[in-house]
């Protein structure tokens, strides 16, 4: 697998003249970075005038604290054929990511201590880091908690039974309170099964047209529902993974103004696309949650703008060609999202004005690594560099043959967009895009 | 006019002109039909092939009566000996029944959108059986055919469709085949059998049998499918019967002469009464014969042919 020159060791580098985005104070300036001994050293006007060491000129081009996608799907144990960690981690350098959280729903599945130091294990050395997402029940069998003390201990940095919803509300429960002792969120996919059923698209005027079986926003919202109630019961941190309808950030807003510790997140595909999409019977138009009407295309981008959604991860999901070439009932559910999803932050959410850079920015550093407590997502002297430089202006055309993902499946292919990576630094490695 | 299509999918699209000159040619084949040697040579040479991958008997039938009145070479399978079992999937299936050089695929699937994922894995002509709970193109054909035997136009002709709406693939067809040829169309049946945003249709919705009824000139009745019981749609056949089971008796409280369709097979005493399927007020056996020439119709325009000609035996 080709990612142009390797990511090399630079201990000492300066970036000259970037525009660089500070998620926190939400600014943007115009300044040089300098990184010593793979930390970040100072902010300001450095001069490159007897420089030794790498300088690289960032003019019109934007510096930030590296990208965090909070939710992703890396397959790896169990069907490597669609991505591995490895293969995984490179889609995520393409993407202009430093880190990446993989959902526990692999073969066998992320609930022991093993599975998470074998992820660990097999990041070791990658630029990217991985931080593993573990499952709140053994096997995400929705039966009984797993060890959660242990999985925090190797390295997992929230639960969650994604793919499936927690089984109960009593699970729920008693997965919140006890997680509260390693202070992890719980991180649910919001789904009643029940009403979802054989559900294979959202359940409205485009579903009644072609005769799919519909999953209809009630499914999440009951869910979300429940979740909020029981976060609100147990006061603990509760994290709601790819939100889509326009009750869901309806029920977040609320929850969020009664105080009640819940957070959420949004995959570019929801704020992108609707339901239309699947008038061509296309199968990469098939996720779960299923792309959802125009209005609550419209409520994300409402929730966007006023701070309601926290996150946007991508549910990164690869599945083979042979998986998505049947018909619409017959694919499973997911798209990949790793290599797209900043040129559709800036293009989509960025240039026509609904958040400012640094708000979109936010989105992928600071909030994930706040809710994750992961000591990253901030421009913060003597920490460890983790950086994404990227230009915000770059035309470029999504080509489904050139990512470094494993798995093709997306529905953005040949898409215009705007934004994309140029080079990172984590891990003391700093790597330029090809 | 000319018919320019190379696949019939669904009637959503299809131009009152299109649906009009179908069944004028379906009207030269109902002639032929009643030949003493009801066959013509038409598409002699022609290979179709007719993948039934639910259960169905008049669809698969009459398909295949048609394709023998026009000369074609065909042949059927059927999930159960196909393979299918064996865990082919639908492109591979399909793609190998194509390097055999064939001209045209019948299809039926429980898929919704198989069809249409067919035009993209072959080059032959797909014509769509059924599919799912998305369309039923050639039953909407003759329904409309055998209606407009009946009223010589549509227009203006209110047409309401009683049952498990949601969940039924003739409904669709109906609807965008009727409305395409003027007809009102109307919906009736619970609400649970009525699928999300129906308004979008601009069709008329009615709970009340009784209200369907008083606004109807024709109800065309679909089939309950009794394992929806199960799935909490209704809770007995009993009881649907009891509210949108179609009875004489609620056929005369309407006051005036009510046509009556069903696309078949019926579950007589449920959706409706044994003596009213075979009453002076029912089409459904014109609906039968009607289909062979529909299927005829489409058949010959998708190959390629000229439309409402004189079909002659005698170049046999």
């Amino acid at each position: 697998m080709s990612l142009g020159k390797p990511a090399q060791s630079v201990n000492r580098i300066l970036f000259k003249n970037a525009l660089v985005v500070d998620p926190e104070a939400l600014t943007q300036k115009q300044s040089d970075v300098l990184v010593e001994d793979g930390k970040l050293k100072e902010i300001g006007k450095i001069s490159a005038a007897h420089f030794s060491d790498p300088v690289i000129d960032c003019k019109g081009l934007v510096l930030c604290p590296g990208l965090i996608d909070m939710h992703v799907h890396l397959r790896e144990p169990g069907r490597e054929d669609e991505e591995t960690v490895e293969s995984g981690a490179a889609a995520a350098m393409m993407g202009g990511f430093t880190s990446i959280c993989p959902m526990p729903n692999t073969n066998p599945a992320a609930d022991n201590g093993e599975v998470i130091e074998f992820l660990k294990r097999r990041a070791n050395g990658l630029l990217v880091d991985v931080f593993p997402i573990a499952a709140v029940t053994k096997n995400r069998a929705g039966a009984e908690l797993t060890e959660m003390g242990e999985l925090v201990e190797a390295g997992a940095v929230a639960f969650s039974d994604d793919g499936d919803p927690i089984a109960t509300a009593e699970l729920l429960r008693r997965a919140m309170e006890y997680a509260r002792l390693f202070d992890v969120p719980i991180i649910d996919h919001c789904e009643d099964k029940a009403l979802s059923k054989n559900g294979c698209m959202h359940e409205g005027r485009i579903s009644t047209q072609l005769g799919i079986p519909g999953i209809p926003s009630l499914s999440e919202e009951v869910m979300v529902a429940r979740d909020i109630l029981t976060a609100e019961f147990t006061k603990s941190r509760l994290h709601i993974a790819h939100i889509s309808t326009a009750g869901s950030v309806g029920l977040v807003r609320q929850a969020k103004e009664k105080g009640i510790k819940v957070t959420c997140e949004v995959m570019p595909h929801h704020f992108t696309l609707n339901h239309e999409a699947v008038l061509s019977y296309d199968t990469n138009a098939k996720m779960n949650p299923p792309l959802r009407s125009a209005t609550d295309v419209e409520a994300m981008l409402a929730g966007l703008r006023d701070g309601t959604i926290d996150v946007i991860a991508t549910d990164h999901a690869p599945h083979s060609i042979e998986e998505k070439q049947v018909e619409f009932d017959a694919a499973p559910f997911g798209i990949v999202g790793l290599e797209t999803a900043l040129g559709l932050i800036i293009t989509h959410l960025v240039k026509p004005g609904i958040l400012t850079l640094p708000q979109a920015i936010a989105k992928m550093t600071l909030n994930p690594a706040t809710i994750l407590k992961l000591e990253r997502g901030r421009l913060k002297i003597v920490a460890p560099a983790s950086l994404t430089i990227f230009s915000a202006d770059e035309k470029w055309t999504v080509d489904k043959n050139k990512f470094k993902s494993k798995s093709k499946n997306t529905p953005f292919h040949n898409w215009e967009l705007k934004g994309r990576v140029v080079g990172l630094y984590n891990n003391g490695l700093w790597w330029q895009r090809p | 006019m000319e018919f320019n299509r190379k696949h019939l999918l669904e009637l959503k699209g299809l131009t009152r002109e299109e649906i009009t000159f179908i069944l004028d040619t379906a009207e030269s084949f109902k002639e032929v039909l009643k030949r003493p040697i009801p066959k013509v040579p038409t598409l002699r040479g022609k290979t179709i092939v007719n993948l039934f991958f639910e259960p169905s008997t008049r669809t698969r039938i009459s398909f295949e009566l048609a394709q023998k009145r026009l000369s074609a070479d065909s042949v059927s399978f059927t999930a159960a000996t196909s393979s299918v079992l064996k865990g082919e999937t639908l492109r591979d299936t399909a793609r190998n029944i194509e390097a055999m050089n064939i001209d045209m695929v019948v299809i039926r699937h429980g898929a919704s959108g198989a069809p249409h994922f067919l035009t993209q894995c072959v080059k032959a002509s797909i014509i769509n059986a059924g599919d799912g709970q998305h369309e039923h193109p050639t039953q909407g054909l003759l329904d409309i055919m055998t209606l407009r035997e009946k009223f010589k136009t549509l227009e203006k002709l209110k047409v309401a469709i009683i049952g498990d709406v949601a969940h039924s693939r003739v409904a669709r067809s109906n609807i965008y085949g009727l409305q395409a040829m003027g007809a009102e169309v109307a919906l009736c049946g619970p609400p649970t059998m009525m699928p999300l945003d129906a308004e979008q249709w601009q069709a008329e919705i009615f709970y009340n049998l009784d209200d369907a009824l008083a606004w109807a000139d024709v109800v065309n009745v679909l089939r309950i499918q009794l394992e929806r019981q199960q799935k909490g749609l209704f809770p007995s056949t009993r009881e649907y019967h009891k509210l949108y089971g179609i009875t004489r008796a609620r056929v005369e409280k309407a006051k005036k002469e009510i046509t009556i369709l069903h696309p078949g097979p019926i579950n007589r005493g449920v959706e409706i009464e044994s003596e009213m399927a075979d009453s002076e007020f029912s089409l459904i056996l014109d609906q039968v014969t009607n289909g062979v020439a529909v299927r005829m119709a489409v058949l010959y325009l998708l190959s390629g042919g000229r439309g409402a000609e004189r079909f002659d035996e005698s170049t046999n």
